[in-house]
């Protein structure tokens, strides 16, 4: 009950011409960032942070929540009309969206679309309201070894889930640790890889390493391949959908959020799961098995609404346990760090305002979204013939400003550079981007809270594992670590049954 | 001969990573072990540990990515909307933008961020392949001065003008 008071606080916070403002801002750039092709959410916060130098953080967290849910809307709109997904998450979208607008029926997939996104981000978001206070309420007394337990679950959950080689992912996490122990030493002073320089003393502020990676990084490959044959958008009127239409799809916009959620809210990958989940489980499921693959509308409506609620889940570990599970949420997690502020289970009790007034600013945006995209949906097809050279050099302006506005020193733009320039390296060979992200934002604080940890115990590692709350996380880590092998011992299981 | 090593090196170009990740775990580890072992009095876990850990780290992982590679593995290129992997990297583009972006950083302390911005933005296109005579320096100015004017004027971000913005 205490959380509905809460909320309608929440209320009163985000509905403030200023915060409105903010979430109607943030959720028009969201959409244009996710229907342009080349800027996923994550670059398009990580280009923003610079503005938490100048606006106060309820404002800031308002828009980057909006960005986050309106990139999932445009980023559906990409796939649907040209079938070339930006988002991972936007992949499954492309299987039945495309064919349904080359079949002239894009209008009904694109409300198909918006309303699953609508129905999963609604009730992903009231789960949130719902679930966040009492994990919060469970997790408050957790301390230093808790923490550090739960780091290494992020670190090893983002290493070995993502991506298809978990030894590069390692060598990713161990870049962004490096990078990371840069500076001096947060208990001695010591000043650790900066050769002497100043500058480095500081350390590489996370701003520089998350556009440095994700935009220039991202610019810098695209140039490389940049394809020289545009793809053609199908043109499309407004959105509508027929009586036949939502007798097909309604069961499907309820059932994403539960699977979107619940993986959104642990660390196995972002939206990319629960979106194949949710398509597979929507294709079993329909009594229109023969449309798939040829525009089936249960495959549209599922998949985003899944999406969107996988949004809100992440939102639920990041905000709680200071866990980051997408490569938004970590980049959201460095402005919050920028701020000063520890997301956490003391987060709800430390700030009530901004914690409420940003859930609260998420139903808002929602309403804003379902709002605008229906009448805006052929608007948003326009963008997509940008012309590439200016898209991708407006990217490396932005990214070239943020830097820029971190301290006003032109050596953090020859950082910003030589970041991007190992971000084009890693994307060329494979090392995922999200692990050094992680490793920059976590690494320094999961040193500090083991440090803390041993300091306790006196140095005796046992230190480590002294509350069953850690013994639980690192048993999740061991589980994962030994997935494929068990997975290997269950298949020859079921080979030898069969 | 040299043709058949050249080729075959070009094909395991990744063991470049993983003899990178190597430097880069001697260089963690090097400077691990020249911290001052004197200042330990702040707990057992001291300012050497976790470079130490994550200096091991790299190596071990540095060999295990060779290992890899020379077993046939090979990591994925990142794909993506506008990205054509059938075609041969243009390496020559990316030269050109990163040489743009240092003269960027070079320039904004004397012409300041309006100028200096602006050409950032019309070197960025040309180097992308824009060859608009008229149109691509008119939208870096224009982009350029808005910009300045959100980030300096409304946000309190401070950039600096540079000269011509002593004239305005």
């Amino acid at each position: 009950m205490d959380s509905l008071y809460s909320l309608i606080d929440g209320f009163g916070t985000a509905l403030t011409p200023m915060n409105l403002l903010w979430a109607a801002v943030g959720v028009l750039l969201g959409t244009a960032i996710g229907v342009l092709p080349g800027i996923g959410p994550a670059m398009a916060v990580a280009l923003l942070l610079p503005v938490t130098y100048g606006l106060e953080p309820t404002g800031a967290f308002i828009m980057f929540a909006g960005i986050y849910y309106g990139a999932m809307f445009g980023g559906s709109t990409t796939s649907i009309l040209l079938n070339t997904p930006g988002e991972s998450a936007a992949v499954v979208a492309a299987i039945e969206g495309n064919p349904m607008a080359k079949a002239g029926r894009g209008a009904q997939a694109l409300a198909a679309a918006a309303i699953g996104h609508f129905a999963g981000g609604m009730i992903g978001t009231i789960l949130l309201v719902v679930l966040a206070p009492t994990v919060a309420a469970l997790a408050v007394d957790i301390g230093a070894p808790d923490y550090f337990a739960l780091m290494v679950l992020a670190f090893i959950a983002v290493t070995s889930v993502l991506g298809s080689s978990r030894i590069r992912g390692l060598a990713s996490l161990l870049i962004g640790l490096t990078i990371g122990l840069v500076g001096l030493d947060q208990m001695t002073g010591q000043q650790r890889l900066t050769f002497g320089s100043l500058q480095l003393a500081d350390g590489v502020d996370v701003v520089i390493v998350a556009v440095g990676l994700f935009a220039i990084g991202e610019a810098l490959w695209v140039a490389a391949h940049l394809r020289r044959t545009m793809g053609e958008a199908i043109p499309v009127g407004r959105p509508w959908l027929g009586k036949d239409d939502v007798t097909r799809s309604w069961k499907s916009w309820l059932r994403g959020p539960l699977i979107g959620f619940p993986l959104g809210a642990i660390p196995a990958g972002g939206a990319e799961i629960p979106t194949f989940l949710s398509y597979v489980t929507e294709k079993r499921l329909s009594k229109h098995k023969e449309q798939f693959g040829k525009g089936a509308i249960e495959g549209v409506a599922g998949p985003e609404s899944a999406a969107s609620a996988s949004a809100a889940g992440t939102l639920v570990s990041m905000l709680t346990l200071g866990l980051p599970t997408t490569a938004v949420a970590a980049v959201m997690l460095a402005a919050f760090q920028q701020y000063g502020i520890q997301p956490g289970p003391l987060l709800f009790e430390r700030e009530p305002d901004l914690v409420w007034g940003l859930i609260a600013s998420l139903f808002v945006g929602m309403v804003l979204l379902l709002a605008l995209n229906l009448p805006l949906a052929p608007v948003w097809a326009k963008l997509l013939r940008i012309p590439r050279p200016y898209l991708y050099a407006g990217i490396l302006f932005f990214a070239a400003v943020g830097a820029y506005a971190v301290g006003g020193e032109a050596l953090d733009l020859v950082i910003l550079l030589v970041i991007g320039l190992i971000g084009l390296g890693m994307r060329r060979y494979g090392l995922p981007v999200l692990p050094a992200v992680i490793g920059v934002i976590l690494g320094p604080a999961a040193e500090q809270q083991l440090r803390r940890a041993l300091q306790i115990s006196d140095g005796s590692l046992t230190g480590l594992v002294n509350t069953p709350f850690s013994v639980t996380v690192y048993a999740v880590v061991v589980i994962l670590l030994a997935w494929p092998l068990l997975r290997k011992v269950i298949v020859r299981r079921r080979h030898v049954a069969a | 001969m040299t043709t058949n090593l050249k080729t075959w090196l070009r094909e395991r170009s990744e063991l470049g990573v993983g003899v990178l990740l190597f430097l880069l775990g001697v260089l963690v580890l090097t400077d691990a072990l020249t911290l001052d072992a004197d200042v330990t009095g702040r707990g057992p876990v001291g300012p050497a540990t976790v470079p130490l850990v994550v200096g091991c780290g790299l190596l071990v992982v540095a060999v295990l990515l060779s290992v890899d590679v020379l077993r046939g593995g090979r990591g994925e290129a990142e794909a993506g909307e506008d990205v054509d992997l059938t075609e041969p990297a243009d390496w020559r583009t990316v030269l050109l933008l990163a040489g743009v972006f240092l003269a960027f950083a070079v320039l904004i302390g004397p012409l300041g961020f309006p100028v200096a911005g602006a050409l950032l933005f019309w070197g960025a296109a040309y180097a992308l392949g824009s060859r608009h005579l008229h149109r691509d320096p008119l939208i870096a100015a224009a982009l350029s001065l808005f910009t300045y004017g959100v980030f300096d004027k409304l946000l309190g971000v401070p950039l600096p003008g540079g000269p011509l913005m002593g004239v305005i």
